[in-house]
């Protein structure tokens, strides 16, 4: 028989029936819902006069939408208030389990679902939220949805995809110092630009990828979005393992062990084929940071900026724009840059590895004076971790403002908004313009990155708190 | 439940020449409040069409008289970032039916054909030369013909194939909808279910 990838073994296994010359049904053992992307489903679902087909199989949480001070105050702005209204409302009349707003389970979508073990390998998960592809990092094959999908999986339990191409991204070597997943990713993103996977679901390897901790792995298929795949997925290891063998419960596994034994078949075989194979090496890769509007838009913390967006060509409008937009012009360097805000936070880095991290250059120093910065935790489980490990206490002595969790300033839809024209390092995924509040200039980095910016008050490389 | 049918469109098109248009610029995240799909027009490419005091931004190609027409037309990787259906239910309410690029964002192609948008991927050279005649000629009317999958800019007859797969083609020509299909095979679905917790 044809060897197989991981991809197709999981993919094939879920295909309840094809269509000729059209898409597969496919089914979901995992959907997350959330209270932006929610609300026209449930709608649907009552012109509709139908139930929800299997309630157990879906989980809800507030996160987008709600403000990180004083959560258990009413929400302020009304519309954002009727959304979570609206999901706690649909919850109850639909009998699915509702992490939502001061529940102790709650936090963003794609924080919890792992920390709570109702992320498992060999899945199919589906979100009304592109990031949904971090739960790949379980060996999973997760993909965002739009709101007429969510209706189909709430009225079916499957929705209709045609089956993307497949692409493997090895990355192998050592990592220097100072050096983190997020800088793989967005290297690779850099490397490829913003809308290089686009129709591909990719596979990462190597020995790079394998090295590192769930979390980080998370980091890397949270961002696989954002050079346009519809997903990313890692083979499940030891470090899976390890990672669900210590989380306090896993909601409907009763042997574990017979369980991991089943998981330790999710590999790619020896001599699959995918339509595309990119091979990277660890050891090119530095601190990195954005300079643009998409985190295509990226290069090395001590880099200049370049002077056009192809090597040949004179740099189209849309790039000038873009650079224009950021205050920032071509062959610019960008160590030393002043910035005004900091934000650590979001699914991409607001789980404790990330903390713990941020913590390592902050600890005993002092924010400089210049910077506004906002901690943001994942989730309320990584809230009290915070405060259990004394990283908390670290922020506030350095005069971070620590917030409550939530998606916040990565997508600005509640008050933690940067103001128009200022500069905001941050750990999120998205450097569009407008994505952290109307005319803000957002650089995307790693908590390290992020820590040295704003400890220094600048663009600095955070290698440099890492010789002795 | 069913859509608005898709058969001809003949029409004027917006030229919206720029790259990497992601959800977040065809409709900010702080539009996205609302608890039903109705009204998001009004607030597409809100931050372009508007200054940030509020004042009509008169450079925006929405905002010039001499461009209008149902269908849109912009540069490689449309709609890309977030999943939010809000971005089609913003240009479709807006008025637009079609959307032409050298390549979508997988989640907004989904969302479009999900909503009677349809999303027309065309070559990068034919794209520059429809946008070039577009901008120096705004009256320059297109014709989509979805059964054929034929685009064809009528002045110059340069017509190109598109490509759309033959269930979503059916499906936006009848304009009926996904779940009427999903809910149709629920015995299938069922035996699935069956079949999976059996090898368990
Ligand atoms: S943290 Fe940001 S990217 Fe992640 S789910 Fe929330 S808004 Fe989306």
């Amino acid at each position: 028989m044809k060897a197989k990838t991981l991809f197709d073994k999981i993919w094939d296994g879920h295909v309840v029936r094809s269509i000729k010359d059209g898409p597969d049904v496919l089914y979901i053992d995992r959907h997350y819902i959330h209270e932006v992307t929610s609300p026209q489903a449930f709608n649907g679902l009552k012109e509709r006069g139908i139930p929800v087909y299997r309630p157990e199989k879906t989980i809800a949480t507030a996160d987008h939408n709600i403000p990180t001070k004083d959560q258990h105050l009413q929400i302020r702005d009304e519309l954002s208030r009727n959304q979570v209204e609206r999901l706690n409302e649909n919850c109850i009349k639909y009998g699915i389990e509702l992490f939502g707003l001061n529940h102790e389970k709650n936090g963003i979508v794609h924080v919890i679902g792992p920390e709570l073990g109702y992320t498992l390998p060999g899945m199919t998960i589906v979100c009304g939220d592109s990031h949904t592809s971090t739960h790949g990092a379980f060996g999973t094959i997760a993909f965002g949805i739009g709101t007429s999908e969510v209706e189909m999986v709430l009225a079916t339990q499957c929705i209709l995809q045609p089956k993307p191409k497949k692409m493997r991204i090895t990355v192998n070597g050592n990592l220097h110092k100072g050096v983190s997943s997020k800088d793989i990713i967005m290297y690779i993103i850099s490397e490829i630009s913003a809308g290089g996977a686009t129709g591909y679901f990719v596979e990462f390897s190597g020995s790079a990828i394998r090295s590192l901790s769930m979390e980080a792995r998370m980091t890397i298929c949270n961002m696989s979005i954002e050079m346009g795949a519809r997903g990313g997925l890692i083979a499940p290891d030891e470090t899976t393992f390890n990672y669900l063998r210590l989380l306090p419960a896993i909601p409907g596994i009763k042997d574990m062990e017979s369980a991991i034994n089943q998981w330790k078949t999710l590999t790619t075989e020896p001599g699959a084929i995918f339509d595309r194979e990119l091979v990277f090496d660890a050891e090119q890769i530095k601190p990195m940071i954005t300079y643009g509007t998409n985190p295509g838009m990226g290069m090395s913390v001590d880099d200049t900026i370049p002077i056009t967006d192809d090597k040949n060509k004179e740099a189209s409008s849309s790039y000038l724009k873009s650079l224009d937009y950021m205050g920032f012009k071509p062959g610019e360097k960008l160590l030393g840059h002043s910035i005004d805000y900091v934000f650590i936070g979001s699914c991409t880095n607001g789980r404790i590895e990330d903390f713990r991290a941020f913590a390592q250059i902050i600890k005993g120093r002092k924010k400089a004076a210049n910077v506004t910065a906002l901690i943001v935790p994942g989730s309320k489980r990584v809230e009290e971790q915070m405060a259990a490990e004394g990283l908390t206490e670290i922020f506030k002595n350095a005069d971070f403002e620590v917030r409550q969790p939530g998606c916040s300033s990565c997508l600005a839809m509640n008050e933690d908004k940067i103001p128009a024209g200022k500069y905001a390092v941050s750990t999120s995924n998205r450097n569009f313009e407008g994505r952290q509040g109307p005319g803000a200039r957002t650089m995307l980095a790693s908590p390290l990155t992020a820590a040295a910016a704003a400890i220094k008050g600048k663009i600095s490389d955070p290698r440099e708190f890492f010789t002795e | 439940m069913a859509k608005e049918k898709f058969d001809i469109l003949r029409s004027t098109c917006v030229p919206l020449p720029l790259e990497n248009v992601d959800t977040d610029q065809i409709i900010p995240a702080r539009f996205l409040s609302a608890t039903t799909r109705e009204g998001f027009g009004e607030n597409l490419f809100r931050d372009w069409r508007y200054s940030k005091t509020g004042e009509l931004n008169r450079d925006f190609v929405l905002n010039n008289p001499k461009f209008s027409g149902k269908v849109l037309v912009a540069e490689k990787n449309f709609g890309s970032g977030s999943s939010r259906e809000h971005a089609v239910w913003a240009i479709y309410d807006y008025g637009f039916r079609a959307v032409v690029s050298s390549f979508f964002a997988d989640i907004f192609m989904a969302n479009s054909l999900n909503n009677g948008l349809l999303p027309i991927v065309v070559k990068e050279e034919f794209l520059k030369k429809l946008l070039g005649l577009i901008q120096k000629d705004p009256s320059t009317e297109i014709n989509i013909d979805l059964d054929k999958q034929t685009f064809t800019i009528v002045s110059t007859g340069d017509s190109v194939k598109f490509a759309i797969n033959s269930y979503k083609k059916e499906c936006m020509l009848k304009g009926l909808d996904d779940i009427d299909f999903l809910l149709s095979i629920k015995s299938q679905i069922t035996a699935y279910e069956t079949n999976k917790s059996l090898a368990k």
